[in-house]
């Protein structure tokens, strides 16, 4: 299917091109922690191939948002679509989804008991039902695309920040999904290692993966997005391809929010 | 944008809509409902299954149900008794017995045991090399040994001693011998009773007076002196009552007639043998508690403590002790639990708690059932009540922390 | 259970590592160092030193010369003609080994047949070994499920034996060290399995009734004593089971002390679930991990690494509190020293008798100990690296 759509500079810039496939959509999306109410009515769709980036200040609701995108939270009104499916409480969709949408997690989240390369064969060897050797084989390829393949036999209490979060991405990659999220995987790096992960996020952009992606990378969002998603107090306030959204703002909060972001 | 106009929605400060339930096995909802139904269904039926061979084996053996037999006289002997207890009482007397002589050594070992275990897990930390290896030994030793093992070893001890007429008299007219330990008591009045009540009175106005002073404190800034209050109070006040009520004080020593000992007071080699056994097993476990407690508070807050300029009585009331109790008293309370529940071992070397007492009961009755149940609701309430206590009192603790 | 504060001070390792600094006065270092700062550094430190000195000085010697001096090591005569005078007389003032001599293999084995006792011998030689090698971490894998069937199937045949030419012994012979060790090991087998199964119903949040039986079993079951249980094992458990179907009695106090167990791991094992991170679940998830791969391959890996060393030490309490199993009338370790002693001859000697066994368990018991702390202390460092 990826093969069968030609790239041309114009989709890739412009975001849904006409014909474009949707793979993620989300449509009045409405969820509560208890009273709180953390996403009002938000409307989001990513084409298949389009790279998202969504900011907004803490508590914004935007990690909510994506969390939602593979039910590792349920939201409790309006559709979710991912891949043609949708989500519901429906346990074999939920599986089906999961196996398509890959996650990296701010924390990292390796499992601290296993080798990098047993992190990362874990997954396709026993949910894709993939023989041991292919899935080594494949997470061998893709710890080589991260840079790391020479960590393989460690453990990730051995391994820098930076080079966790690598193994965290190789590790969603290996179950080849059609879709990566990233809840601010830069957060909780130091300052030196945020480039190594930043590279390793741009190389798989160009790759053509359907991204969705929380940061507060705005050198990131400007050359890499397709469009920049602007969420506030559970709403999607603003949404425009980089170049617009960041050039001429529209809403009072998305400029106050910008001001103080790129102010200093 | 469409976005923004959706910030004006007039459905804001909606709640979360209720979820409906779908019959099938993909629904989650229904998953759990239909894992819980076939569990609760398994150990349902189990509880029947013994349930109704009980019963059955009951009819068979033409055994009556019931806890009528606890008003029948027990005709079972006690050894030590609380209360004025003979053979001609009832079961429920005879229980009562149990149940008060297990709270007996419960409480005396847990404050036994509390005290001589803060000591060893201080010793255990002293700067004292020898000190503190021989608390490490005693620790490591008498936990590493079965509770039942250190009674019948302490109760073989006590058998051991000499015979009344030979018994040992290590001071004054104190005696040991395989009856037991015999000391001066003095002859109880009502003028001794009525200073232990003005004893409490005089802690509990103690405490509160100590409350106002901190209230002023707080308002003033100056701290009236407590302790000459305090000492009016707690010594003051009960020998006051008691000289009001004509001093009586006659001391009752025990004396040696014919082969044995008549007057004085008595620990039975029973109760000190479970006494000693429990404090000393506990107090292994209450000192490794006490140690981690304090180790657990930094020693960077001793320092900061002091350089704020508080006096080390104030250091270790205001900032130590409050972090460590938080940490010690969880462990604590599973430890004082362990003394109830290990005084039942009693059994093994014929102090006559409730688990003696109701064994014989059950014995003598054929009333299994009706036995055991009475045991185990007995220490379900125990434990309840000191877990709810001790929560209660950690509760509190951790408010103040704050 | 930190250990203890290390004696080497910093301005020592300095000191070692560089010739060239100024050495400390000699007073402050080396063994007269360490003896002023350990020992006698204040008037108060130097009493609480000569005392306790006296009293342990004191107490070996009196020890000394009742267990070794003043003993009696053997006496004349066997089993009914056995004369003990000599013990009787040195009452007191030293202890009558002879008694530990004449009985030690009924102490240790019962009333097993006694040209047959190899095979206890060799039974508890298997659980020796089954012990250190679930101690050693080379063989923490799959690899210890079946080291651990095979060893007990052995257990079994050399303890009833009826196969391979091995004569049949009925369980009423069994006694000593081998029952202690059966109810224990046998205890941990079920009972962990058991008890891991109970700690995840707690934790299902999605289930309440599940959750409620868990919690009432667990709490039902810590707040009484195990003798109550083993009671109820004894006397309760006849009527339960249907007409004509019988369970001897060490089946069912070992039932008694499985339930008994498996609540305290369990509540153990709850403290490794609760103190996983959250992220770990999530990961889990996102892979799309059903919730038995989840809960086997990410989840109690580590839950259980994390609480080793209290199930070590909930372990060692089981061991210890088998010793129960006396007061229902069961030849365990205990109850035969207990037993050794009721023949008019050797009556009174039951602190020696006692003593014997002190040392079997406490050798186990602290074995166990010293290995809990070992792990715990391992394991802090590789927290605070």
């Amino acid at each position: 299917m990826r093969e069968a759509m030609a790239r041309s500079e114009t989709t890739v810039r412009s975001g849904i091109a006409a014909g474009a496939k949707p793979m993620i959509q989300l449509i009045n999306v409405n969820k509560w922690f208890g009273a709180l109410h953390v996403l009002r009515d938000v409307n989001l769709t990513v084409a298949e191939r389009e790279r998202v980036v969504v900011c907004g200040p803490s508590g914004s609701g935007k990690s909510t948002m994506i969390r939602c995108i593979n039910r590792l939270e349920s939201h409790q009104e309006g559709q979710i679509i991912v891949d043609g499916i949708e989500l519901t409480d429906d346990l074999k969709n939920i599986d089906a989804i999961r196996r398509e949408v890959g996650m990296v997690f701010q924390s990292f989240n390796l499992f601290p008991h296993l080798t990098i390369l047993e992190n990362c064969t874990l997954a396709p060897i026993w949910v894709r039902k993939m023989p041991k050797r292919e899935a080594e084989a494949l997470a061998m390829e893709y710890l080589t695309r991260v840079r790391i393949p020479e960590q393989a036999q460690k453990y990730p209490g051995q391994l820098s920040g930076g080079q966790q979060q690598r193994v965290a991405i190789a590790r969603a990659l290996c179950m080849r999904p059609k879709i990566m999220l990233f809840d601010e995987p830069t957060s909780a790096l130091d300052p030196e290692m945020i480039k190594e992960v930043l590279d390793v996020m741009v190389e798989l952009a160009e790759s053509g993966m359907t991204m969705v992606v929380v940061t507060h990378e705005m050198g990131f969002a400007r050359t890499v997005a397709d469009r920049v998603v602007f969420m506030d107090r559970g709403e999607v306030v603003e949404v425009g391809p980089p170049g617009e959204f960041f050039a001429n703002p529209k809403s009072e909060r998305l400029k106050t929010f910008l001001s103080q972001i790129l102010g200093h | 944008m469409p976005q923004d106009a959706l910030a004006a929605d007039p459905r804001y400060g909606r709640t979360a809509p209720r979820r409906g339930l779908t019959l099938s096995w993909r629904d989650p909802t229904m998953r759990s409902i239909v894992w819980q139904i076939v569990i609760i269904g398994l150990v349902g039926f189990a509880v029947w299954w013994l349930v109704a061979n009980t019963m059955r084996n009951l009819e068979v053996r033409k055994i009556a149900t019931g806890f009528g037999f606890l008003s029948r006289e027990a005709g079972l002997p006690i050894g030590e008794s609380m209360i004025p207890y003979s053979p001609a009482d009832t079961y429920a007397r005879a229980l009562l017995v149990g149940v008060l002589n297990t709270l007996r050594v419960s409480l005396i070992g847990i404050v036994l045991a509390t005290v001589l275990g803060t000591l060893i897990g201080i010793a255990r930390l002293s700067h004292n090399w020898l000190l503190a290896r021989l608390a490490g030994i005693y620790v490591e030793l008498l936990r590493d040994l079965p509770l039942l093992l250190q009674l019948l070893f302490w109760y073989a001890l006590m058998q051991g001693l000499p015979g009344p007429r030979q018994a040992l008299n290590p001071f004054g007219s104190v005696f040991l011998s395989n009856r037991g330990i015999k000391f001066p008591w003095l002859v109880w009045e009502e003028a001794h009773t009525a200073a232990l009540l003005a004893l409490a009175a005089g802690i509990a106005g103690t405490v509160l007076l100590a409350r106002r002073f901190t209230a002023r404190q707080m308002a003033t800034g100056q701290r009236p002196r407590l302790w000459p209050w305090g000492l009016a109070l707690m010594v003051g006040l009960p020998a006051a009552v008691w000289a009001a009520m004509g001093a009586p004080f006659t001391i009752d020593a025990p004396e040696l007639r014919g082969f044995n000992f008549r007057g004085g007071g008595t620990i039975t080699p029973e109760f000190a043998a479970l006494l000693l056994g429990l404090v000393l097993y506990t107090a292994a476990f209450i000192a490794e508690i006490v140690r981690a407690g304090i180790l657990a508070v930094h020693t960077g807050q001793w320092e900061a403590a002091g350089a704020l300029g508080l006096s080390r009585g104030e250091q270790l009331r205001l900032i130590i002790l409050p972090q460590a109790l938080r940490v010690i008293i969880p462990p604590m309370t599973s430890q004082y639990l362990n003394i109830t529940k290990n005084s039942s071992l009693a059994v093994a070397i014929g102090y006559q708690d409730i688990v003696s007492i109701a064994n014989t009961t059950l014995n003598q009755t054929g009333q299994a059932i009706e036995g055991i149940a009475i045991i185990m609701a007995v220490y379900l309430t125990i434990s309840l009540s000191i877990s709810v206590f001790m929560n209660w009192y950690n509760a509190r603790i951790a408010l103040k922390e704050r | 259970m930190t250990p203890p504060p290390a004696h080497t001070t910093t301005a020592e390792a300095i000191a070692a590592a560089d010739d060239r600094v100024r050495r400390p006065p000699a007073m402050s270092v080396g063994p007269v160092g360490w003896l002023r700062a350990n020992l006698f550094s204040s008037w108060l430190n130097t009493a609480v030193t000569l005392v306790l000195a006296y009293l342990v000085v004191s107490w070996t010697l009196g020890l000394i010369s009742w267990g070794v001096i003043n003993a009696i090591w053997e006496v004349p005569g066997s089993g009914a003609q056995v004369d003990t005078s000599a013990c009787r007389a040195a009452r007191g003032e030293g202890a009558c080994w002879a008694l530990i001599g004449e009985k030690y293999r009924f102490i240790l084995f019962g009333l097993y047949p006694f040209e047959e006792q190899w095979r206890p011998a060799l039974v508890v030689a298997i659980f020796v070994a089954l012990y250190v090698v679930s101690a050693m971490r080379r063989f923490w894998n799959r690899w210890l499920g079946l080291i651990w069937l095979v060893a007990l199937a052995a257990i079994g045949v050399l303890m009833w034996g009826g196969v391979f030419g091995l004569r049949f012994v009925e369980q009423e012979r069994w006694g000593g060290l081998p029952i202690t060790l059966i109810l224990s090991t046998f205890g941990i087998a079920f009972a962990f399995p058991l008890s891991i199964l109970v700690a995840l119903g707690r934790r299902q949040t999605s289930m309440p009734a599940v959750r409620a039986l868990c919690v009432v079993y667990i709490e039902l079951i810590r707040g009484v004593p195990l003798i109550s249980l083993l009671f109820m094992a004894s006397v309760m458990f006849p009527l339960f089971l249907p007409e004509g179907m019988n369970i001897d009695k060490l089946l069912r106090a070992q039932v008694a002390i499985i339930l008994f167990a498996a609540a305290y791991l369990a509540e153990v094992v709850r403290g490794g679930l609760q103190a996983l991170p959250k992220g770990q679940y999530e990961a889990a998830d996102a892979l799309g991990l059903s919730y038995w791969q989840k809960t086997g391959f990410i989840v109690l890996p580590q839950a259980l690494r994390m609480v080793i060393p209290p199930l070590v030490n909930t372990f060692i309490g089981m061991f210890k509190d088998t010793s129960l199993v006396l007061i229902i009338g069961i030849f365990d370790l205990l109850n035969t020293a207990k037993t050794s002693i009721i023949e008019p001859a050797w009556q009174g000697f039951g602190v020696e008798a006692y003593l014997f066994v002190a040392a079997i368990y406490f050798v186990f018991c602290f074995a166990m100990s010293k290995y809990s702390q070992d792990l715990e202390s391992e394991f802090n460092r590789h927290r605070r690296r």
